[in-house]
């Protein structure tokens, strides 16, 4: 299972990397792989706010349906329509083409308060067990 | 994933652990959801050929000269009908009309049938049996007994590879006893996929040497062990009932659109005063298939909408992937169970477009 160094994690198996002011929000490799196939993907909309730890959209797999939560803070500037028609994109390359969200972040140290990928390799060790 | 009360497990608990399957709580127990993939597996079972465990189900035997009377006071089917090495399927019904179980019927001799019971409803299903025995033996041949299906297009041909059975001469809901791979089993040609196929009696012992075999026996067939998932979406393709979803003690067989395994004419049966009513007078809902015209999945307790006002509720809903849409099934009030019929599910507060279809949603071509 993959765990990039460079991103940071949320206890709900959101990924997030930052570049300046944006960062970028998807779901772990760890999450794709325990949903299974992924066949639906509700995001919000371009200029929406999301607030740390509410809903920002929705993945279902065949098996189940799935909150994902904001990570962190900020206004939503683009969103991947690409997992509109091929949602299976997240369970094929999740920090790569299976991003979900883009937002500037209103607060740019609320990322220090989330997982490093060891902490987080840690975390689904713990979650496993 | 920690559990409170230990899970049980099949025969094949350490085989599903070898094979990398994730493992989850299905009706108390520990079974495999999936191996490589649940679409990968179902594709696997509509092109090739799948097998799967499902030693959870139970097995309860009805011997003795008043077994047949005893099985056809219990069931909804006219067991009648049922000639040695038939299988029938059957519903247990309350007084009320309300189904207890769906369930399969095997005719071994005129006094010794066998029941095939969902895991969920075992021990209930013994109790009930058992308060209605009368003189017939009733024994629970569950934990003795393991069930493996062999389901897909390829199915017969890799069988035939292990076992002198005449499976050619076999046809659909017959079973036979002879060897598989060495082990004694009851074939039988059942399944729960909407394709053709077996599902295998074995002695518990020889269960795990039997699952090797015809893995061994089918990977140029392209056969490969499904889990649980898979099984799912199989059968709701097929638009087989599931108990828990489409069936509980508040449904009837015919509200659930299964009437014609109920023999309302002919000897009397638990719960068929209630159903004589109920045909009377009419269901007050009806089980429809509904395919979805927006994105998004519809899943079990999600209301069905006509104009904002609900009116049904919905039972399975998934993704199909030989189909490639969202299908699911629903009960609605019998005025909106026309196919073509354009109705609504709220999912997470939105009004999503559906259609009434026929069911079943898929249906296998016919190759015998």
């Amino acid at each position: 299972m993959s765990i990039p160094e460079s991103l940071r994690y949320s206890e709900e198996h959101e990924w997030v990397a930052v570049a300046g002011a944006v960062a970028t929000i998807g779901i772990t490799d760890y999450a794709q792989e325990e949903l299974g196939d992924i066949v639906f993907v509700e995001l919000p909309a371009v200029g929406a706010a999301l607030q740390r730890s509410q809903p920002l959209g929705v993945v279902e797999s065949v098996k189940a349906v799935s909150d994902v939560y904001a990570p962190v803070a900020g206004t939503v500037i683009e969103v991947n329509d690409a997992l509109a028609d091929h949602p299976e994109i997240i369970n094929e390359d999740p920090y790569g083409k299976g991003w979900m969200v883009r937002v500037t972040l209103a607060d740019p140290h609320e990322v220090d308060g989330l997982m490093t990928a060891q902490q987080y390799g840690e975390f689904i060790a713990k979650e496993k067990a | 994933m920690s559990a409170g009360a230990a899970l049980r497990r099949t025969p094949l608990w350490g085989a599903h652990r070898r094979l990398g399957a994730k493992l989850v709580e299905f009706g108390g127990w520990e079974m495999p959801v999936s191996y490589r993939g649940i679409v990968d597996e179902h594709r696997a079972v509509r092109t090739a050929a799948g097998l799967f465990d499902v030693s959870h189900m139970g097995e309860i035997e009805v011997s003795g000269s008043e077994a047949g009377a005893v099985c056809q006071t219990l069931t909804t089917n006219d067991i009648g009908r049922l000639v040695d090495g038939q299988v029938q399927y059957t519903l247990l019904c309350r007084p009320d009309g309300g189904v207890v179980d769906d369930v399969t019927l095997y005719r071994r001799g005129p006094e010794r049938y066998f029941f095939c019971v969902n895991a969920s409803n075992a021990a209930k299903d013994l109790d009930w049996i058992r308060a209605h025995a009368r003189g017939a033996t009733i024994t629970d041949r569950s934990n003795a007994t393991a069930l493996l299906a062999l389901q897909g297009p390829r199915a017969a041909a890799i069988l035939a590879r292990l076992t002198p059975a005449p499976l050619a001469g076999l046809r659909s809901f017959r079973f036979i006893d002879d060897r598989v791979a060495g082990y004694a089993t009851l074939i039988s040609r059942t399944g729960y996929t909407g394709e053709d196929g077996f599902e295998l009696y074995v002695a518990a012992a020889d269960a795990e040497r039997l699952w090797s075999a015809l893995l061994d026996a089918g990977g140029d067939d392209g056969l490969e062990p499904i889990g649980l998932g898979a099984r799912d979406t199989l059968r709701l393709e097929a638009a087989l009932p599931l108990y828990g979803h489409e069936l509980d003690d508040t449904t009837t067989p015919l509200a659930a659109g299964l009437a014609r395994f109920v023999a309302l004419v002919g000897d009397d049966f638990l719960g068929r005063a209630a159903l004589l009513g109920e045909r009377q007078a009419g269901s007050p809902r009806r089980l429809v298939g509904l395919e979805l015209r927006a994105p998004g999945i519809a899943r079990q307790g999600y209301a069905v909408l006509d104009g904002g006002v609900t009116i049904g509720r919905v039972t399975s809903g998934t993704h199909a992937p030989t189909l490639g849409r969202a299908i699911a099934l629903a009960y609605v009030e019998p005025s909106h169970a026309t196919p073509g019929a354009a109705l609504a599910v709220e999912i997470r507060g939105r009004a999503v477009a559906v259609a009434v279809v026929p069911t079943p949603f898929y249906k296998r071509s016919q190759r015998r």
